[in-house]
């Protein structure tokens, strides 16, 4: 892998800002692309990217972005729909050799892996989480029982 | 055949209206409680509230058993989603999505899911009606190699009065349908073309102007 990643992210809210201020710190080239301009106020000054205002949904926005070029894509709007589509177009018609959407919904993000798509679920990591901190606590407290 | 649709609006109302006519059974899914009650009154159709794009609604609104699952909410993220769940979830043998955005049409095709363009379908219309008058209808199919071309023949057109075996025609086009008198003959050599009859033409894209001048003659 290259030293600096070429990453473009589709979303600028809580998530995606964070993800483009901390990439763009470690030295990578982000861009990021958001349908609402003031969603990049939440962009940090070290921040050193680009910032594409736009429906990522809209081809000519994504070329805007130069998607061809990208090594990693991040779909992280709010919208399940919006990520899972910009992820396809990214990895299927761009070529782009990593390729994550977030998606909420666990039933749509199983049918989105038979398709190819990698996903993160909140929900299921927020679960699994959860379940380990009981698995856990359990472990914990029979052994300061005993 | 079982027809389920996704979306809203006059273009659903009357989709949905113009399909029960035809003996289908239709399904509907729409995310607006009210327009869903007003559906439910107006249509001889299951409605059901929620987001198409979610599985459990799909699969209440029986796509199970769907032979067509269509897609036409105003958001083409919405529509793809849909139609690649049906087909991947359910097996739906035919899913179509509406593709708001023109561009959307060859990515949402290259991604699996046949789409189709009202934007396109209506510019090739216009276009088409603002050239010659006499064409009443165009359709692109086959993803626009195909164009199916209903023209009205007047008293001036070079065909008027000739008969079918006398009709030289470019290659790659057919006189598929002549209606005269409201009703339909499929024409063989000994038929003839006369002024008032409505034909349906099937021409390509290459030879379609060709074509509609033969018919039309040299207009203008």
């Amino acid at each position: 892998m290259k030293n600096s990643l070429y990453i473009v992210i589709v979303g600028c809210g809580r998530l995606g800002s964070d993800l483009a201020n901390q990439l763009s710190r470690i030295g990578h080239s982000v861009v990021v692309i958001d349908s609402e301009e003031k969603t990049f106020n939440d962009l940090s000054s070290e921040f050193s990217g680009f910032r594409v205002a736009g429906d990522a949904t809209q081809l000519s926005v994504l070329k805007q972005a130069k998607l061809k070029d990208a090594d990693v894509f991040f779909a992280t709007t709010h919208e399940d729909n919006v990520n899972l589509m910009v992820a396809q177009v990214a990895r299927k018609l761009f070529d782009v050799p990593h390729v994550l959407a977030r998606v909420f919904d666990p039933r749509r993000e199983q049918v989105y892996n038979q398709l190819g798509i990698e996903t993160i679920c909140p929900t299921s990591v927020a679960a699994e989480m959860f379940l380990l901190a009981v698995a856990s606590g359990q472990a914990g407290e029979g052994m300061s029982k005993a | 055949m079982k027809v389920l649709i996704v979306g809203a609006g006059k273009t659903l109302y009357f989709l949905c209206r113009s399909f029960t006519a035809k003996g289908y059974e239709v399904a509907i899914i729409n995310r607006n409680r009210q327009e869903c009650v007003q559906l439910a009154r107006q249509l001889r159709a299951l409605v059901i509230c929620g987001d198409g794009s979610d599985i459990a609604i799909l699969k209440q609104a029986g796509a199970m058993e769907a032979d067509v699952v269509l897609a036409i909410t105003p958001n083409d993220q919405d529509n793809l989603v849909i139609c690649q769940l049906a087909t991947v979830q359910f097996g739906v043998p035919r899913a179509v999505a509406l593709a708001n955005d023109p561009d959307n049409t060859e990515i949402f095709e290259k991604l699996g899911v046949s789409a189709f363009s009202t934007t396109h379908i209506v510019g090739s219309l216009i276009e088409q009606r603002a050239e010659l008058e006499q064409i009443m209808n165009l359709l692109p199919v086959g993803e626009g190699r195909v164009n199916v071309t209903e023209i009205m023949l007047d008293a001036d057109s070079p065909m008027a009065g000739k008969l079918m075996k006398d009709i030289a025609l470019p290659e790659n086009a057919l006189v598929a349908v002549v209606i005269r008198d409201k009703k339909a003959i499929v024409p063989r050599g000994a038929n003839d073309l006369q002024a008032g009859d409505r034909v349906v033409l099937i021409t390509l894209p290459d030879n379609h102007g060709a074509v509609l001048k033969t018919f039309t003659g040299d207009l203008r």
